[in-house]
């Protein structure tokens, strides 16, 4: 199908958008790789006045390292996330959580920095930046800010980037030698999360000394499973001892019904998945 | 695959793995879809669909998109009511069929959401598409009849002039027609002394969901009309504009250009085509529509969705005595082109490969506010299939003994063969010991089986299942007579005409087209048997009702029984008018001759001409015997005797997750009895691909309506289709028990594939979870809906 007649920019550094994107008032939509935006703007689902497509902003690609954080830029593709060495090593999971975003395709046109203020609470990315204790730079008019991932996702397709505002870049702590697993589950290969476990464990000898767990579709926003991580704590990873420490972690999560399973049916997915992801997490 | 070696003599071509021609210009995509076909001075148009599944439309304001630039026309039902024809519903399955006049564009009432109420025709796609959002339709909405079972009993009318939604009812009795006895004795008895199986399945609906979604050009310029269109019928088309709108037959010229797929999808005329076909007529100039994907999900016809109400009788033993069958069928809003009759298809199936003394088979399609049901890969036989083979497993569990075994003791056996089924049906031929065995080799089925086993002792939470499919099906659609019979608006034969050009070369002309089916290469590798011209000569044409005047076209497996029959006959003629001629030039007398490897010799000499060579000699014509036409150019029509029916042994092993609900895929072998191959590589791509959507059905796919009768699965984010990631690699084999009814021995395996996957994953996924109290599960077997079944069995509810 096609989209309604809009205007298209396409700056080539962070101020110029800031500005185009000033100039075009509220119904502007940014644009990172347009994996979501686009099938949107197809479907009539919106039709924004301007499009400011980021794709030409060099300075928003690329994965560096500075001190204790790994910095991906926003416009970071996801095959690039995918293949990078930082993030094998010091992001374990992120690397197992975007192998799982949708498909080949989708991840060499798709962005890290995109997905992530798309905010789908079906999409992956979430539950990852969340588990890794992530945080965000958003730049505006007035400058940077820094927003911790807890306070990122605000609701349904809604973040701390706020009108005017572009996310830059994503900073994520080192997580050397930590296990990772993404526990993706879905009814067919390329589909959107029913629900996701991402885990992230810093076990010595099999036991957990340090557990991190986001969650997907679990609820409006992705989810962090503190209580959990707190019970997984000093856990002999064994299938017995993990059950019983993951066994709360839907409890207060606000999982959608839909044509994929009603949320009776996502908690329990969320408690399963859980287990195995840890357990995946630990080697075990 | 077994790959059937090319043997010496006439049989080099037949049965060879042939890498199909016509794969170059599809997979690369140089070749003309309906979509990229462009004309001078083209315009291109936008549909105003119904949001509502059941609504009055009170007035259509068209002002605003009228007035955008380069809005060349907007149109809606009331400007086109009298010109705009009919949609037709060519099989009336009885002669008082209740059906609503299907209008192509909706005039005063629309009937399910996506229904066409207006459109746009402008400069460009993108204009057309901005003018049809401010098409202003101000409606009331009426109640919807949505689900089947309530819209049996007529509470909520889809068409309240009708009186009912009930459209008719078919009935086939084996005491009535004398094909067996009573059923109703026979369900009393085995109450009384056997067993009874009872069960109500639920088909879900389904969406053919082609690759190329439906797209039509009408070009008005010059005498003809010309409507290019991705359709399955081509020749029907024709005819049924001719009979509908009033423009005469001769002045119409239909192409389907490269098709891509159709699953019966496109064996229909819709409301898009002629309505394309209207405006460009009215407008002077070339027009095209090519539908979205959410459209083709909306508006293009459905299948399935029916809910079947089973009674087996069966001895204690296990032997069955009589099946009675209830079938409501939604037919959605309208009765599309042969919807009528596919629910009714599954009349002489349920029976399948099994000896019964008796049987009923009551049907009743329904009418409701959604998208119309017609076609879908299988029509009527893959409903038909699973009901059987589902109610047999059970009939195993019952009884105690192997699901193969519960077969084995009712199927008929090789020798019986030809045999009249208690439907009434005549099996030319098959062997289901032979494919049975051959399966479960393959499969290792005493090894899954021990497997099973210790997971169940293990208490596993990954379960394994086995489910088996022995099905049989009905193709090569269709002796006219029966077809008449039916009271079917056509025939079921085919035609063929064969060109012999003066270079040698061979045009090969045929009335079914292909829409993915490789035609092209089959009927080259059946023609360059029967006249011995090389492969690579052989030019096939179809398609275009200009080119092949004569056809019914490609459904219901029909093409190489009924249309390959044909071109054998067409051949045959060629070398009959060639043979005078080559005794001619020879200086030989006709009875003299013998004719192979496309050469005419005189036996028991060295001397001969080939064809090409009298080919040749005819386009000179210089020296042709007295009273001879200067042409070897034949052609010929066949009509079937009977149909053909494949078979097939299916075996399906799935692993079942019953903490989480997820099924996989473990291990699926088919062995399919199709008769003769033409292509194995050819008839390899049908099985795969028709197990995969068979296995869709079962695990996947579902069309879903809200409470407002608006389709919720109406994009490939909720109405999942699986891809090559979701499915195994399947182990194919085949036993061949020629067909006995047509020259090549062939039977058709475009459905068989579909049929026969749906029951053996389903029995596959209950096989795993039986010893958990889990006795039914409704299709699609999704996650939820397994995790579901295995929760309420603990629960103590079944």
């Amino acid at each position: 199908m096609i989209p309604a007649t809009f205007e298209y920019a396409a700056p080539t550094t962070v101020e110029e958008a800031l500005a185009a994107l000033a100039e075009a008032g509220e119904d502007a939509k940014v644009m990172a790789g347009g994996q979501s935006l686009l099938p949107v703007l197809r479907m009539r689902l919106n039709a924004p006045s301007h499009v400011i497509d980021l794709g030409r902003i060099d300075a928003l690609r690329g994965i560096r390292e500075e001190a204790d954080a790994l910095v991906i830029g926003a416009m970071t593709t996801h095959d690039d996330v995918m293949h990078d060495a930082l993030v094998h090593e010091h992001a374990l999971l992120l690397t197992k959580v975007t192998t799982t975003v949708a498909d080949p395709q989708v991840r060499h046109r798709g962005t890290f920095g995109g997905s992530l203020v798309h905010a789908d609470p079906a999409g992956d990315l979430g539950a990852a930046a969340m588990a890794l204790d992530a945080s965000f730079v958003i730049a505006g008019r007035d400058g940077m800010r820094t927003v911790a991932a807890d306070d990122f996702f605000v609701d349904l397709f809604e973040t701390a980037v706020g009108e005017g505002e572009i996310l830059t870049e994503i900073r994520i702590p080192k997580h050397e030698h930590w296990g990772a697993h993404y526990e993706k589950f879905v009814r067919t290969a390329q589909q959107w999360s029913i629900v996701g476990i991402a885990a992230t464990v810093h076990h010595e000898g099999g036991t957990i000394m340090e557990a991190k767990i986001g969650l997907t579709n679990m609820g409006s926003t992705p989810l962090r499973a503190r209580a959990t991580e707190e019970a997984l704590h000093g856990v002999f990873a064994n299938d017995e001892a993990v059950r019983a420490a993951v066994a709360n972690i839907a409890d207060g999560t606000n999982p959608p019904s839909d044509l994929n399973g009603d949320a009776d049916y996502r908690r329990d997915l969320a408690v399963v998945l859980a287990r195995r992801a840890v357990l995946h997490a630990c080697g075990v | 695959m077994t790959i059937i070696e090319p043997t010496t003599g006439t049989q080099r071509e037949v049965g060879a793995a042939r890498r199909r021609k016509e794969d170059q210009r599809l997979i690369t995509g140089r070749t003309r879809w309906s979509d990229n076909i462009q004309l001078p001075g083209m315009l291109h148009m936008a549909m105003v669909r119904s949001p509502y599944a059941h609504a009055m439309i009170r007035r259509i304001d068209t002002e605003q998109a009228k007035a955008l630039p380069n809005v060349i026309s907007v149109l809606t039902g009331k400007d086109v009511a009298e010109e705009q024809g009919v949609i037709a519903n060519a099989w009336a399955i009885t002669t008082d069929q209740k059906a609503p006049a299907h209008l192509p564009m909706a005039v005063d009432r629309v009937a399910f959401a996506g229904e066409v109420v207006a459109v746009v025709v402008a400069r460009s796609a993108a204009e057309a598409r901005d003018a049809a959002e401010l098409v202003d339709v101000d409606y009331t909405e009426m109640p919807a009849a949505l689900d089947l079972r309530e819209a049996a009993e007529d509470k909520v009318l889809a068409h309240p002039d009708l009186g009912t939604n009930k459209s008719s009812f078919w009935q086939l009795d084996s005491a009535a027609q004398g094909s067996g006895g009573s059923v109703d004795e026979a369900i009393a008895e085995a109450r009384a002394n056997g067993i009874v199986i009872e069960r109500e399945i639920r088909q879900q609906r389904l969406i053919p969901a082609f690759m190329e979604p439906r797209s039509t050009v009408v070009d008005p310029t010059g005498e003809q009309i010309t409507m290019w269109s991705s359709t399955q019928v081509p020749h029907i088309a024709r005819f049924l504009l001719a009979a509908t709108t009033g423009t005469p037959e001769s002045k119409i010229r239909v192409i389907a250009p490269d098709v891509g797929g159709g699953f019966g999808g496109k064996l229909q005329t819709t409301p898009e085509e002629w309505i394309t076909f209207l405006a460009a007529k009215r407008l002077g100039k070339p027009v095209k529509y090519t539908e979205t994907r959410s459209e083709s999900l909306m508006s293009g016809h459905h299948g399935r969705d029916q809910w079947q109400t089973l009674t087996l009788a069966a001895t204690k033993e296990g032997r069955v005595t009589g099946l009675k069958v209830d079938v409501l069928a939604d037919m959605g809003a309208y009765i599309g082109l042969v919807g009528g009759g596919v629910p009714v298809l599954g009349a002489w199936m349920y029976n399948a490969i099994y000896k019964f003394d008796s049987y009923q088979f009551n049907c009743t399609p329904v009418l409701t506010n959604k998208t119309w049901v017609d076609a879908y890969r299988g029509a009527g036989r893959p409903e038909a299939t699973y009901a059987i083979e589902r109610l047999m497993d059970e009939l195993a569990v019952e009884v105690g003994v192997d699901p193969i075994a519960i077969r084995e003791m009712n199927w008929i056996k090789h020798e019986e063969f030809p045999f009249t089924t208690v439907a009434g049906m005549t099996y030319d031929s098959g062997n289901y010991e032979a494919a049975t065995a051959r399966a479960k080799e393959i499969f290792g089925y005493d090894d899954l089986r021990a497997e099973q086993q210790k997971r169940r002792e293990q208490k596993d939470p990954v379960q394994l299942g086995i489910g088996v499919s022995t099905f049989t099906e009905m193709c090569g659609l269709a002796p006219s007579r029966v077809l008449g019979q039916l009271n079917y608006g056509a025939g079921g034969w085919e035609h063929a005409e064969i060109r012999m050009l003066p270079t040698g070369k061979v045009e090969v002309i045929t009335g079914s087209s292909s829409h993915g089916q490789g035609h092209e290469t089959a009927w080259s590798q059946i023609v360059a048997d029967r006249l011995g011209i090389p492969f690579d000569d052989i030019e096939v044409l179809h398609g275009d009702t200009q080119v092949s005047h004569k056809g019914l076209d490609t459904y219901g497996s029909r093409s190489l029984t009924v249309g390959g029959e044909a071109l054998i006959l067409a051949a045959d003629k060629v070398i009959e008018k060639a043979r005078p001629i080559a005794a001619h030039l020879l200086e030989a007398a006709e009875g003299d001759l013998e004719f192979t490897d496309g050469k005419f010799t005189v036996r028991g000499t060295e001397q001969g001409m080939a064809l090409t060579e009298i080919a040749t000699a005819v386009f000179a014509a210089h020296n042709l015997p007295d009273g001879v036409e200067a042409s070897l150019d034949s052609e010929a029509t066949y009509d079937p005797v009977n149909f053909s029916f494949p078979h097939g042994t299916h075996l399906c092993a799935t692993e079942v997750d019953t903490e989480t609900g997820q099924v996989k895929l473990r291990k699926y072998v088919a062995v399919d009895d199709i008769g003769v191959i033409v292509n194995p590589m050819i008839v390899a791509g049908q099985v795969h691909g028709g197990i995969a959507q068979g296995i869709a059905q079962a695990l996947w796919e579902e069309a879903v309506y809200d409470d407002a009768g608006t389709l919720v699965s109406a994009s490939f984010v909720d109405y999942t289709i699986p891809s090559a990631a979701d499915v195994i690699s399947f182990d194919i084999d085949h036993t061949t028990s020629p067909s006995t009814t047509n020259t090549l021995g062939t039977k058709g395996v475009g459905e068989a594939g579909t049929i026969a996957s749906t029951p053996a994953v389903v029995n596959a996924i209950l096989d795993a979870l039986r010893p958990l109290g889990v006795s039914d599960i409704e299709m699609p077997c999704t996650p939820h809906r397994v995790w579901s079944a295995i929760r309420a069995a603990k629960g103590g509810q079944s």
